[in-house]
């Protein structure tokens, strides 16, 4: 997955504070399904304060204007709190697992992949290793694209999550 | 002191100040309806739960306090799904019950199981599963203040059986706080600032007002906005009364059906001020040839609707009757206006509104004409009176031909377009304005979807008036055939005996009267007025012929209106 075209993003990253209640991710899917917004992936869990959860969701900002995304999603009267996460200003990360077909020691290329990258590798078998990495999108779609030489069986990618950076540029 | 969950509602209810509910019982909901029995809210008993929400929507609109109405659980719930969306598009403050399976059977498709809290997600502005017994007093003070603050809307309370019939310590409500909802209040001293030099250097500005203008009791603040600046009025479908029809700066209707002078003036303003209104498609035609020459003020109090469908040059995110009266406010602070500076623009508004009024061909007197009985309705009947519509080409019609001198007098579905709107939401104003004379204008097809309400106004006591402009036909679906499918009519046709409306109206306890000769049309509108003891039903026969003029082709620009054709001369 990866949204962005000609350096400028079509993407935006949306963190968005709800009250941790039954039924608010229908209603945030629903509201996304019934205006025609596009989402590329969508994360919650619970934060440190029990009460509330945090979505991160990627929009597709070509579907329609963030400003109406927003706006419509600050109806919901579960929504607490929406933070646009510009790129240049907030810190995003995303985690990936994938088997792959090949078993890890027994190719020096894939070794020298999963190093580069700083890949994990959590299991091996006979003819299969799976591997995870986190990092930014970029990483794991460049990480994901040297994969594929070595046969992907199986893959499976959260999706972006932010916080608003500490040290903004201006 | 302990109470079932079912006395908590009705106790929470009571306490916002609820005298009527609508609402059909059923299995779920039966613990609901016991403690009704005791509590000083009346229950009004329909025959279908559509008509509950119709009639808890009628009451809202005729009053501006939000209508209660109380089903069962699945088809219960599910025929009140419609109200909902109507009420939903058109910011109608409802509060809606529910009954549920018990807690512990939801989820196993238990008998009359609906997910209604899912089903009625997209439809209602916020809704409530019922888990905790001791919820209950906070989840109703929360459904009405989310009802009746901000944008109204409906909201709909989901009630398990189990739920209802769990013992508590009765509590009251304390004071609501939802940390996800604050709607706007004042407006932002800048946007006003910036919306009156707008307001000072415009030559040719058109004031765009929609409903919500009524919602806000604003016509006081537009009265004083255009006493202080001469602009001109067109009020939407959804204003009519806002602006009263008779000042000579009201141009009208806007949109689809508009008057040609309402219409044209957007067109070729040089602002457009909205107060309240949401750029709705029979109003702008193709987007992009709408108002192309106008600057927009947009006044909203939702944030969502500024910038939806035309981006404006200022937003006003507020209440609009307090933004208008801060528009006031600060036009007063500067210098007066000058009054010749629209001079050149309200002659050639005059011509135009000379020139294109709403007409129709009068016939040689064999047929009625729909237009005629609306005439003669609303020459027969008080100011006050409140006229009530369903939707069709009648609907357009009543608007068109109408004198609206007040606001709330005219109740109808625009935004959801629900035939079968009218029966039902009379009986609502009626229970709400019980000192109003009210009037419903229906089609013969709309009346046959929600006519057995005549039984409950006959039950409960509720005296209204219906007149059905009766032409045999769905008439919207036949005039478009007409004019985009060439004639080629596909499943209009109703018959105009089939069934006999005045054996409809005297069985269920109404004065049924039949209407086929003009001469006899302002006798019986007479006469209908005349009986105040039950409701009365009018079979006007009026002439197929008739079609909805001016008209704007679906996704065509406002410039291609097509007028009358007697007119079309004048047009080129």
């Amino acid at each position: 997955m990866n949204p962005a075209t000609n350096g400028k993003p079509r993407y935006h990253l949306l963190s968005v504070r709800v009250e941790n209640r039954a039924g608010v991710l229908a209603r945030v899917a629903g509201l996304f399904a019934r205006r025609g917004f596009n989402i590329f992936s969508l994360v919650v869990a619970p934060t440190q304060d029990e009460r509330f959860s945090r979505i991160s969701i990627v929009v597709d900002v070509e579907s329609a204007p963030l400003r109406q995304i927003v706006e419509q999603l600050a109806k919901l009267i579960n929504v607490v709190g929406i933070s646009e996460l510009d790129p240049g200003r907030a810190r995003e990360a995303e985690l990936l697992l994938a088997t792959v077909g090949v078993p890890e020691s027994r190719d020096p290329d894939f070794v020298a992949l999963v190093r580069r990258f700083e890949a994990q590798v959590l299991e091996e078998s006979g003819d299969a290793t799976m591997v995870m990495l986190v990092g930014d999108t970029e990483s794991l779609d460049e990480f994901e694209a040297g994969l594929e030489r070595f046969g992907i069986i199986e893959i499976q990618r959260t999706g972006r999550i932010g916080l608003p950076t500490l040290n903004p540029a201006t | 002191m302990e109470v079932t969950g079912a006395q908590a509602l009705i106790k929470s209810l009571e306490a916002q100040g609820v005298e009527v509910a609508f609402g059909l019982p059923g299995g779920a909901i039966l613990p609901v309806y016991d403690p009704i029995l005791d509590s000083s809210i009346r229950h009004v008993h329909v025959r279908h739960e559509q008509g509950a929400g119709h009639a808890a929507e009628g009451y809202a609109d005729a009053t501006g306090r939000p209508g209660v109405a109380i089903v069962t659980s699945g088809p219960g719930a599910t025929n009140i799904v419609t109200p909902l969306a109507d009420a939903y598009m058109d910011s109608v403050p409802l509060v809606v019950v529910a009954g549920q399976v018990a807690a512990g059977a939801i989820g196993t498709d238990a008998f009359q199981e609906v997910d209604t809290t899912g089903v009625t997600m997209g439809v209602t502005k916020h809704n409530y599963l019922v888990k905790d017994v001791a919820e209950i007093p906070q989840i109703v003070a929360e459904a009405f203040h989310i009802a009746t603050t901000g944008r109204p809307g409906p909201v709909l309370i989901d009630f398990p059986k189990d739920v209802a019939n769990m013992r508590v310590e009765w509590e009251a409500a304390a004071a609501v706080d939802l940390p996800g909802y604050s709607p706007p209040g004042l407006p932002a001293p800048e946007a006003i600032s910036r919306a009156v030099e707008l307001i000072r250097a415009a030559r040719r500005p058109v004031l765009y007002v929609g409903g919500g203008v009524i919602k806000s009791e604003a016509s006081g603040a537009l009265a004083a906005l255009v006493a202080a600046t001469g602009m001109p009025v067109v009020t939407t479908l959804m204003a009519r009364g806002a602006f009263p029809d008779s000042d000579p700066r009201c141009l009208g209707m806007p949109g689809m059906h508009g008057s040609y002078a309402a219409v044209t003036a957007i067109q070729r303003s040089d602002l457009l001020i909205s107060l309240g209104a949401r750029f709705d498609d029979r109003v702008t035609g193709k987007v992009s040839a709408f108002a192309p020459d106008a600057l927009v003020i947009h006044v909203d109090i939702d944030p969502a609707e500024i910038g939806k469908v035309r981006r404006p040059d200022v937003a006003v995110i507020a209440d609009c009757r307090r933004a208008i009266e801060a528009l006031v406010a600060a036009l007063r602070e500067g210098e007066p206006l000058d009054e010749a500076r629209l001079a050149p623009w309200r002659a050639q508004l005059a011509q135009w509104r000379a020139r294109f009024p709403y007409t129709y061909d009068v016939g040689d007197g064999s047929t009625i004409k729909p237009q005629y009985v609306v005439e003669q309705l609303r020459d027969a009947t008080p100011d006050d009176v409140i006229l009530v519509a369903g939707v069709g080409q009648h609907q357009m019609w009543a608007s068109q031909f109408w004198r609206f001198e007040h606001p709330r007098t005219w109740i109808n579905s625009g935004g959801l377009g629900t035939m079968g709107f009218a029966v039902p939401a009379a009986m609502g104003a009626k229970v709400g304005r019980p000192d109003r004379m009210v009037w419903a204008i229906d089609g013969d097809g709309c009346f046959q979807m929600t006519g057995q309400e005549l039984v409950t106004m006959t039950a409960e006591h509720i005296p209204v008036k219906i007149a059905i402009l009766n032409n045999a036909y769905l008439g919207m679906v036949r005039q478009w055939q007409h004019m985009f499918y060439k004639e080629r009519y596909s499943s209009v046709y109703l018959s105009p005996d089939l069934p006999d409306y005045v054996g409809w109206a005297e069985s269920m306890g109404c004065v049924g009267l039949r209407v086929t000769s003009p001469e006899e049309v302002r006798p019986a509108i007479e006469k209908a007025n005349e009986i105040d003891d039950r409701s009365v039903v009018i079979d006007f026969r009026t002439d197929v012929g008739e079609q909805v003029y001016p008209i704007v082709p679906a996704g065509r620009s406002n410039d291609e209106i097509v007028v009358h054709p007697s007119q079309e001369e004048l047009a080129r």
